[in-house]
């Protein structure tokens, strides 16, 4: 018993110890509502939160974030947040899209800045962030294209939503430049570009639909794998690790998974990178120097906000040739001469 | 709790004082257990004591400290009651529903194809009619399970499990049809439902962030008529005669395969009701997660609640609190959410172990009661 009494009067005390003193409080806070699949789902969420990151190391700001467990959480969090004396407030997700419109209308004075989602037309107090991912795709599939033995590639979702399926355009086009280049015919499982259909998780946490669905395109015939559902894809990785990277390789994206997932780091042939980082801290900057206007901020290849990871294990993976390619392919998405969108 | 106030209650009440331990006194001590017990864990990831601190102050203070915590403790708890009273009626018949979750997807789905569908009626009409609907069909979803149990004798734990897995497809798939399907979006999301099938936000004129809804009016129209329902009418009594002695109940002439089929249709009528009052109250549309668990959640509070209608009320509205201040403490401690969870599964196995509570706390349970009356 006298255990529980201890904790408990230590309990009692450390709470006095607290009210008695409140922290030395930053002139700036930035605060971030993650989707459902958490601040450490080593991609999509933990690169915004990583912006908030950089900003607190670089401007000595305050940084808070709130991870949403169900959707039914996006609007309590929002609005947790703005009782909380946020100077601006992140939501991370095209999914929050709803919930950040109304509590940006109901709170006009309040800064707001969601990433992967663009108002038509603009919200005065909400700066959206949205990336031309498909740019990076289009090299990363062309990539692919170029190493698959088996000329079958595999792509699956997470949800059946712009921000995700823009991986799988690009993607899917990168390979059809690559067929048309080289009269060769790979195919892609998993995505339909022209109906709009495909294999998807309906989810954003589940590492085992991840790994039933990369076994299922393995089985028939894809040796290399793109996954675009965050750490879903992590099950995909999981399974390349058991088969070896000669059977299947994984393309990471949001972040370099090399980095981010370091126990499996050999799988990944490279990552589809969406600086989300580099925005969310940029956007951080525009708000504490008040610049910060609504609308919208594009990230592509050009700025960085945009690119396709470095290869690093798997590098001998990739002709030289191939790299020579990709490199001119680059130039040409950037000066325009490349369609990646028809 | 002192003793002597504990006697005084006693003879107020003339309820037995065993009852009062197991109702009053275990559940007390086992949310301190499970929140001694949190701390701990909290100790354990190196949380330093500060934080433990100042997250606990957070969590009261996100639960009861502001009208808005109010707010939001009430709208987490209101899906909550409503299922977990549906569960806790079907625990009274003997019938141990896991299905509350399919049946929540299946009403909220069908109060807002109602809701959508009728736009031109006023909201008089129209939402009752939503809410009606969610009910409606949330007790058919449910009377299969009831049925399989009568004509086969399919067990209503397997049935209803496999109910829950139909429902989350089911879902997907209806979501993804044009006349439910948002227009110009392609992922899965319903059209939203119109102001008028709406329920109304009650604070909406102090400050538009306060969430809470009528639907707390629907939770306590919904326990009162559970109450009346188990308690004071003939049905009930042939739920729990049923519940307690099937055998018995038989013999006494009472019709154990319309029983069952009812209280599966009493109990999904409640879980497709509150659906319905987050689709209609909270959310204004479906999405594939928009049951976010309450459906199992709930299972944990009507246990809680012993199958009692006020004492559902009381544990769904300790959960809610748990899920409104979970996100303070976040924001003020930054520990995670996930420890919510494990307070919230440290209480159920605290209760669901009185003998342990018991030997823990010794305070306030008389000597030996639980021998002298055979335990559990």
């Amino acid at each position: 018993m006298t255990t529980f009494t201890y904790t408990l009067r230590n309990l009692g005390s450390a709470t006095a110890f607290l009210l008695a003193m409140i922290g030395p409080a930053h002139a700036f806070t930035a605060c971030q509502v993650t989707d459902t699949g958490g601040i450490d789902d080593n991609s999509f969420n933990q690169t915004a939160w990583k912006g908030v990151e950089d900003a607190m190391a670089d401007f000595a700001i305050d940084g808070r974030f709130l991870e949403s467990q169900a959707e039914t959480d996006y609007e309590a969090n929002i609005n947790s947040l703005i009782e909380g004396d946020c100077d601006i407030i992140i939501t991370v997700g095209f999914l929050l899209g709803d919930a950040t419109q109304k509590a940006a209308r109901a709170n006009p004075d309040q800064r707001f800045s969601i990433v992967d989602f663009a108002y038509e037309p603009a919200i005065p107090n909400v700066l959206g962030q949205v990336y031309s991912t498909d740019e990076a795709a289009f090299l990363a599939g062309y990539l692919a294209a170029g190493v698959s033995e088996t000329k079958i590639l595999g792509v699956f979702g997470g949800i059946n939503i712009p921000p995700v399926t823009i991986f799988m355009d690009g993607f899917v086009r990168g390979v059809d430049h690559y067929n048309a280049q080289k009269g060769a015919s790979v195919s892609v499982l998993g995505w339909d570009i022209d109906s709009r259909e495909g294999l998807f998780t309906n989810n954003f946490e589940s590492l085992d639909d991840g790994r039933a669905f990369a076994q299922n395109l393995y089985d028939e015939g894809a040796d290399i794998v793109l996954p675009v559902a965050g750490p879903v894809g992590l099950g995909s990785a999981a399974l390349a690790d058991e088969l070896g990277t000669d059977k299947l390789k994984i393309i990471g994206v949001d972040a370099d998974l090399y980095f981010t997932d370091p126990q499996k780091s050999h799988v990944y042939l490279t990552s589809i990178t969406k600086r989300m980082d580099a925005t969310v801290r940029q956007v951080i900057e525009t708000a504490m120097n008040d610049t910060f206007n609504g609308g919208v901020l594009v990230g592509s290849l050009e700025n960085g906000g945009v690119d396709l990871a470095s290869f690093h294990d798997l590098d001998s993976a990739v002709p030289q040739e191939m790299k020579a390619e990709l490199d001119t392919i680059r130039e040409g998405i950037i000066a325009g001469t490349i369609k990646v969108r028809p | 709790m002192t003793d002597t106030s504990m006697n005084d209650l006693m003879k107020a009440k003339m309820i037995g004082r065993s009852e009062i331990e197991d109702l009053i006194i275990v559940p007390l001590f086992a949310i301190v257990a499970a929140l001694i017990l949190g701390a701990l864990t909290m100790l354990a990831t190196n949380v330093d004591l500060a934080t433990i601190g100042l997250s606990y102050v957070a969590l009261l203070k996100g639960s009861v400290g502001s009208l808005s915590a109010i707010s939001e403790t009430l709208t987490a708890a209101a899906p909550l009651i409503l299922a977990g009273l549906g569960l806790a009626l079907g625990f009274r018949a003997g019938l141990f529903n896991i299905g509350a979750e399919g049946q929540v997807l299946m009403g909220g789905m069908a109060a807002v194809i109602t809701g959508f569908t009728f736009t031109d009626l006023p909201a008089a009409i129209l939402m009752p009619m939503s809410l009606l609907a969610g009910a409606l069909v949330g007790a058919l979803y449910a009377s299969i399970a009831g049925w399989l149990r009568v004509a086969t004798g399919a067990h209503e734990v397997i049935s209803t499990i496999m109910l829950n897995l139909i429902a989350y497809r089911l879902l997907d798939y209806m979501l993804r049809l044009p006349f439910i399907q948002k227009e110009g979006r392609a992922d899965p999301i319903s059209k939203s439902v119109p102001d008028a099938a709406e329920l109304p936000r009650l604070l909406a004129f102090i400050d538009p962030n306060l969430r809470v809804h009528a639907g707390i009016f629907l939770v306590l129209v919904a326990v009162a008529v559970v109450y009346w329902l188990l308690f004071r009418s003939k049905l009930g009594f042939e739920f729990r005669a049923s519940g307690e002695n099937p055998q018995a109940a038989r013999y006494a002439g009472m019709r154990s395969g319309l029983i069952i089929v009812l209280a599966m249709a009493s109990a999904g009528a409640l879980a497709g009701l509150a659906g319905a009052n987050q689709v209609l109250g909270v959310l204004g549309r479906a999405t594939p997660g928009f049951s976010a668990g309450i459906g199992f959640d709930a299972i944990a509070v009507a246990l809680l609640g012993r199958s009692h209608p006020i004492g559902v009320l009381f544990a769904g509205l300790l959960f809610g609190a748990l899920e409104a201040g979970g996100r303070q403490m976040q924001v003020d401690a930054g520990v995670s959410i996930d420890l919510i969870g494990i307070i919230q599964a440290l209480i159920i196995v605290f209760i669901a172990a009185p003998l342990l509570v018991r030997a823990v706390f010794p305070w306030g349970f008389r000597k030996g009661s639980r021998q002298t009356e055979g335990g559990q």
